[in-house]
């Protein structure tokens, strides 16, 4: 197929939208923290945008979008190796060109790993998660989106001449823009790395108050900015189902905010900003897979019912005794299942996957189909994830010290910290030399 | 001479402030400090979870004086920090021994 210089255009705006919510998650997650972890809350996520470019580059792309191995599965990892081979002027995905496709793909992956860090707050070796970057994206993140994402080539007589991801293809489940490969998989993996990790000193029993709610603030504005490219740039060109997938983002979002803030008023007497943000991003996650398969009303329907079931979730891991410090599990994990759920209820053949479910007189196939991707990604992750961290764990050690913990993680593993606020300028010190 | 400590809401320092500047005293040091008395904390919530703040914002007034103008400026401060209601603070007043001015070198009564 040609080029089409819109399509790239949009591609192109869309992939730095993306790229953006990674620092935006930092923000949303650095606020959230004490003031004596906000540097390397942040850096986890800012990490990921340095390691996870260079694994894209050089196998990533390739494991995901490359060559089936067999299966559904997985791609082959030296077919694109280096993504040398997509960069000739005629290398193209649809109407884009193919290196375009490549770096927007590449955004998820960093944005998908970054996501986890906000289980292990406070109390991971730098190094160590650096590590369990590298090998979660490989065994967990580049299989899955292959599942998802990676659609069969066929050719003009409808031929499959490139096989894809099974749930894509042979499922075909709906996952629009990364419901399951994306947050359901960050929010279990959340899960198995807070398991391994263990609580941090102190959980349950001091407050763990965010130190700067204005940040979360603008974590959240970032997110929602961005996620017009994570979800309407999916669409892989500038069409009619870009701009259904950015209205159903915006109205699933608004709405959940509106459900968060009254679960809370009605629960604690008070709608809060954390409680605004938190909305939001509980109705970014529930919209993400669905936003193609509803109208703007079922879009509405998701986000505010994903929202208010989050703002009763988040409290149950003080009553199951696991620190997801900064919820993960009940944000990303239970929207990503209930939107992704959901698709097989509140799809309409009058939306752009021309879909029905079951609300819409489609019978419950689809719901099936929905809730297998699910649950077989939610297993995979667990499993997967909770093997690598706990190797690592075993061998190099996840935590630091709990001295270190109490002291502030800031200062023992980067050795800075965040504010320097009240000495009015005044040297506390002179250079080490 | 004596140190005339204040503690009081962060919201009235800007009413102490100027009340004592009218009454004539010519310099104070004025610190962030927080605490409780018979206000205790209040309750914050985040994301469901309701935590005590049990320790308050104020602020630390501290201006010295000269014995005969002691009970004037407690007055002052008391009566501008005002507000009726339960957390206005306190004031109290304890003996100084000496003064320097680190300029001059001037001592007593007239490093104030």
């Amino acid at each position: 197929m040609e080029i089409l210089a819109g399509d790239t255009a949009w591609m192109l705006i869309s992939t730095a939208l993306v790229l953006l919510m990674t620092p935006g998650l930092a923000m949303f997650y650095g606020g959230m923290v004490r003031a004596k972890g906000v540097l390397n809350m942040m850096m986890m996520s800012f990490i990921s945008m340095g390691v996870v470019s260079v694994i894209w580059t050089l196998y990533g792309y390739s494991m995901t979008f490359g060559k089936d191995l067999g299966g559904g599965l997985v791609g082959s990892p030296t077919e694109f190796f280096g993504l040398t081979s997509i960069i000739s002027e005629d290398s193209v995905f649809g109407t884009i060109p193919t290196s375009v496709f490549a770096a927007f793909q590449m955004m998820f992956a960093i944005l998908t790993v970054a996501l986890i860090s906000g289980a292990i707050a406070d109390r991971a070796k730098f190094g160590s998660w650096i590590l369990f970057i590298i090998i979660w994206v490989t065994i967990v993140y580049f299989p899955v989106a292959h599942w998802v994402f990676d659609f069969d080539g066929v050719d003009e007589s409808g031929n499959v001449v490139d096989p894809g991801g099974w749930i894509a293809n042979d499922l075909a489940a709906i996952d629009f823009a990364g419901g399951t490969a994306v947050h359901i998989n960050a929010g279990i993996a959340a899960l198995a790395i807070a398991l391994v990790l263990g609580k941090r000193v102190g959980f349950g029993r001091e407050p763990f108050k965010p130190h700067n709610l204005t940040l979360v603030m603008l974590g959240a504005a970032l997110l929602w900015f961005g996620w017009f490219g994570f979800n309407a740039g999916s669409a892989i060109a500038a069409n009619a189902t870009a701009g259904v997938v950015f209205l159903n983002t915006v109205v699933a979002t608004g709405a959940a905010m509106v459900a968060w803030l009254l679960v809370e008023r009605i629960r604690n007497g008070h709608a809060t900003s954390l409680g605004a943000a938190s909305g939001i991003v509980a109705g970014l996650v529930a919209i993400t897979p669905a936003c193609s398969s509803v109208d703007p009303l079922g879009a509405m329907a998701i986000g505010a019912f994903a929202s208010a079931i989050c703002a009763l979730a988040v409290s149950l891991k003080y009553k199951l005794g696991y620190d997801d410090s900064l919820d993960v599990v009940g944000l990303h994990l239970v929207a990503g299942l209930i939107g992704s759920i959901f698709v097989g209820l509140f799809a309409t053949a009058a939306a752009p996957a021309g879909v029905d479910g079951l609300f819409y007189g489609g019978g419950s196939e689809q719901l099936v189909k929905q809730i297998i991707a699910s649950f077989a990604v939610l297993a995979y992750s667990f499993i997967a994830t909770y093997i690598i961290a706990k190797a690592i764990d075993m061998t190099i050690g996840f935590r630091i010290k709990e001295d270190d913990e109490v002291t502030g993680i800031d200062l023992a593993v980067h050795a800075e910290s965040s504010y320097e606020i009240g000495s009015q300028g005044a040297n506390r010190g002179g250079y080490a030399s | 001479m004596k140190l005339i400590t204040a503690v009081v809401k962060p919201a009235k320092l800007e009413d102490v402030k100027s009340a004592l500047s009218s009454h004539g005293v010519a310099g104070m040091t004025v610190s962030e400090a927080s605490g409780f008395g018979r206000q205790r904390g209040h309750t914050e919530v985040y994301r469901g979870t309701e935590y005590t703040v049990d320790l308050i914002a104020k602020v630390r007034i501290e201006v010295l004086v000269d014995d005969k103008d002691v009970d004037g400026v407690v007055s002052v401060i008391s009566s501008a920090a005002s507000t009726g209601s339960v957390g206005d603070g306190k004031v109290w007043v304890s003996p100084v021994e000496s003064v320097i001015r680190v300029r001059t070198g001037e001592s007593g009564v007239d490093a104030i």
